[in-house]
This record gives C-alpha cells, structure tokens and sequence, in this order.
C-alpha cells in the first residue's frame, strides 16, 4: 500500500511537470507546425530571474511571478526574434533561427552571469516533507501535482471555452482558413508564445525548485523530455502532449523503481528504448491531431 | 461592388492568371468558369488575400484591397469560402460558427440573430449543432462553410466550387442556397466547373482559360454563343 501510494505520488508529480513542458511546446508546434528549439531557454530565464531578485527581499511568491513574467515575455521575444523574421520563408530557416537563439541566450547567460550553478530563493515548504498515509513525501511533489492540475484545467478551459482558445484551436488546423474568418495571424502566435512562456515559466519553477540551482543549460533536458512526450503523444494533439508527458512519468519512474543500481544509470537507454517501441506501435503518436494541417 | 483589374498572379515563375479584368455590381451573381488550371481559384485566393498578386488591383466599394491579408479582406466585408470545405473538423458545429463571426465578436446581439438567419437557411446545421464538424457529411461541410461565411455579415461572398465531389441531389440543394442568398441583395462571385448550374444561377459569367479570360457575357450570352467544350476540353 505504502509503495503504491509512493509511487502514485512519484508519477504524478512527474508526470504533471512533464505534462506542462510538453504542453507549452505543442501548443506553438501545433499552430506554426514548427518545434521552438529556444523552448527550455525560457525555463533557464524562469530560474535566473528568481537568481537575480533572490537578494532583493521581496516576498518570494513576488519573485515567483515576475519570473513567470519574464518568461511570458521572453516567450513572445523568441517569436520576434527567432520566427517572425523568417517564418513565412522556410522551415529550414525557422530551425537554425530558433537553434541559434537558444545558444545565443545560453551563452549571454554564461558571459554575463556564471558557468557555475547559481542558488534559487527557494521557500521553506519546497524542502518540507509530510507523511501521507504513513508515506514521507516531499510537499513539492504535492505543489507540483496541485499545480499541474490547475494549469491543464485552465488550459483545457482557455482552448475549450474562449473565443481566443477556440480560435487557437482552429488556427492550429487550419491557419489560412482561421485568418479568412478574420482571426488576426500575428494575435494568435503571439498568444500561443506568450501561453507556452507561461507554462514554462510556472514547470521552470517547480523544476528548479527540485535541484534548487540553476545553470545555463538548465533548459536542455526539459526541452528533450517536452519533445519526447510530444512525439509520443501526437505532435499535434494537446492531449495527446497531456498523455504522452504522463507516459514518460510512468516510464521513467517504473524504470528508478525496478532497475537494479548497476543498470540505472542506463536509464534513458532504457526510457528511448521504450520510446522506439511505442513509436513503431503507432508512428503518429498515441492521439492523432486533426486531419488537416498546413503550414502558413 | 468588387472590381479586378489587370490581375496577375504567379507561383514562382509560373504565371498561373495573365491579367485578368472583371467587375461585380451590386447584388450581382457572377461566375469564373473554365477548366482544371484555368487559374479560377487562384483568382479567388488572391482577392480573398491568402495569395499575393504579381500586379493589378482589387478594390471593394472604392477601397484598395490588393495588398490586403485574409484578416483585413473579411473586415473590409468580403468572405470566402474555399473550394478545399476547410471546416474545423475539431471543433463544433456551433464553434465553427461562432469563429465566423470572429469580427463581430462583441456583437453577441448581433450574431444571435444573425445565427438565427443562418439557421433558418440551413436547417441541418442547427440539429447538428454540437456534433463536431469533421463527422459531418460532405454536402453539410459544404452547408457549414457557406453559414460560417455568412456569419462574417459580408456584402460580398466568393464561393469556390461548392458542387465539388458532392452528389446530384445535394448540388440541387446547394444551388437552391445560392439562389435564396441571391435573393437576400448578397453579391456572390462563383467559381464553378459544373457549368449548367453555374449559368442557371449567374447573371454574367466569365470564361478563363490558362489564366486568361477568353470570354464573357450574361449568362444566356454565354450558354448561346460560346462553345465552353472547347475551353474544357483544351480543343
């Protein structure tokens, strides 16, 4: 009982955090049928604005917003940046533009700020642990489940009831046809950038929150296990992203539980393994998007 | 109303309509015919602004609409419905409706009544309502685009090949539509293939071939004097 509450738990949190990142990725593939490589540059800018306002003294649910804030921000600056220039040229291009941004901001980070971790404010409750049915369990895992939640559902109601969201929806099938009902291009990708900064910045947050420091390549990882679950899930599903983060959750921690010490470290050989298998099991993803879906 | 001149559009270096000239009153029903490749729907993806033009202008009711995107031609009142029946096969009946009336989004007065227009015209779509619109039928995607077109209040409408791939029976219907919304004071430029329907709605009708107009008139003109197997078959 204990272990399977444990592992519920570890599943969860897990899958929550990976549910968000792949989430803020699909939903700027979906609509410009293009993968924002600079994507786990805006976790990294999440984590050096909680660094840099870290001695300020404000109170740390402030310093929390203001990060997601800058990762809004930085979210619809990688769409003036890195797409807007080049998006109606070529895929190829939008690749290498997205690419290089995301070494360009790595590497500012480096210059002007340290190659060296760099601790996060972090709140007592983020390193508290609570015993759940008689399981210890750390409260982050909880936050993390709680705020997972929360987001999907404000994201499923945001897609699901909003004149915005519905039009996000259709933009992602259909872009020419939603800008033929007068559904302005440039509002909706930049909304999609802004949404995509948001989830990143919030998971940022709660992924720092499990090391505690942040380094310039900090984004690196949660950009690779966003694709994967994208990839797994469906590239132009939201569900599908949802599920495909769950996945990778159960994936990952069946493999920490059941892998002896010697073979752990082997792990991810173990997670693409698996990946490898799903993909020759359904080569679209688990939940296929919406037939139609051209590029602008 | 809607007034071409000389236009030209390419893809890359092939120039897929040479200059092209026509005009729309009032109220008009218009058709482009012409074979496969006549350059008809590319004529109409570039007024409706999805397609840049490589000279000419359009202009609707005196203003310059050439340079204009998708979203500024559907402000400026001209819908499109596309010959491709792009529904949101996603979304809802009743969601592909409302993004119809995107520009009017704050006019829920407005679109009520103007949903309940629609409705009435398409009585099919209002007990389908909540079904998504990619489990429809053919003939009701083809209903759906023509009610979401509508939904943006146009004063005129383009619609391209709404018999396309449909059966006999449904076309019947559809042109029924056509001419019912004829009678409303719309202007409808129609693209169509299926030349017989198309002139019995049409006041006028063009005849393009390899993006040239070879031929124009009202409808009966053109039925009479001119031998449309020729431009169809490339004779």
């Amino acid at each position: 009982m204990a272990f399977t509450i444990q592992f519920v738990i570890d599943v969860l949190s897990l899958g929550g955090a990976y549910a968000l990142m792949a989430l803020g990725l699909v939903i700027i593939y979906g609509i410009l049928k293009l993968v924002n490589f600079a994507y786990g540059e805006l976790i990294m800018v999440a984590g050096y604005t909680m660094y840099l306002t870290g001695g300020s003294g404000l109170p740390w649910i402030v310093m929390a917003v203001l990060a997601v804030a800058m990762s809004i921000v930085f979210g619809i600056f990688t769409d003036y940046a890195a797409f807007r220039p080049v998006r109606a040229k070529s895929v190829t291009a939008v690749l290498i533009t997205s690419f290089a941004f995301s070494n360009l901001v790595q590497n500012a980070a480096l210059l002007f700020i340290s190659p060296r971790p760099r601790n996060v404010p972090l709140p007592e409750i983020f390193s508290q642990t609570v015993s759940i049915a008689g399981v210890i369990t750390p409260v982050r895992n909880l936050i993390t489940i709680v705020a997972s939640i929360v987001l999907l559902a404000g994201v499923a109601f945001l897609m699901r009831k909003t004149t915005l969201g519905i039009a996000m929806r259709a933009a992602a099938t259909n872009f020419t046809m939603a800008r033929m009902l007068g559904v302005p291009a440039n509002l909706i990708i930049s909304s999609a950038f802004a949404l995509s900064g948001f989830l990143a910045g919030v998971v940022g947050i709660l992924w720092i929150g499990r090391i505690g420091t942040v380094v310039p390549g900090i984004g690196l990882e949660p950009l690779l296990i966003a694709f994967i679950a994208t990839v797994i899930g469906g590239m132009r599903s939201l569900p599908g992203a949802v599920l495909g983060g769950f996945l990778l959750a159960l994936i990952d921690t069946t493999l920490n539980y059941t892998l002896s010490q010697d073979l752990l470290k082997f792990r991810d050989a173990f997670t693409f393994g698996l990946v490898i298998l799903i993909l020759l099991w359904r080569p679209d993803g688990l939940i296929k998007g919406p037939a139609s879906g051209q590029r602008t | 109303m809607l007034d071409v001149r000389d236009l030209s559009v390419s893809y890359g270096t092939i120039r897929a309509v040479r200059g092209i000239s026509f005009s729309l009153a009032k109220g008009e029903l218009v058709s482009l015919l012409g074979a496969n490749g006549a350059g008809k729907s590319t004529t109409l993806k570039c007024i409706a602004g999805a397609l840049k033009s490589a000279g000419g202008s359009i202009t609707l009711d005196g203003a310059d609409i050439t340079q204009a995107s998708p979203e500024q031609v559907v402000r400026a009142g001209l819908a499109t419905v596309p010959e491709t029946r792009d529904v949101f096969p996603d979304l809802t009946v009743a969601e592909n409706l409302m993004l119809g009336a995107y520009i009017h989004r704050r006019d829920r007065a407005g679109n009520r009544d103007n949903l309940e227009r629609v409705h009435a015209l398409f009585p099919r779509l209002s007990e389908r309502e909540h079904q998504p619109a990619g489990t429809l039928s053919g003939g009701e995607q083809q209903m759906l685009v023509i009610a979401r077109a509508l939904m943006s209040r146009p004063r005129v409408l383009l619609l391209d090949e709404p018999s396309l791939g449909l059966a006999p029976a449904i076309v019947e219907r559809i042109f029924e539509m056509i001419e019912a919304l004829k009678k409303t004071g719309l202007t409808i430029l129609l693209v169509e293939q299926n030349v017989n329907q198309a002139l019995s709605v049409a006041d006028r009708a063009y005849v393009l071939r390899l993006g040239k107009i070879v031929a124009s008139g009202t409808a009966a003109e053109i039925r009479s004097t001119t031998d449309l197997s020729t431009h169809y078959l490339g004779g």
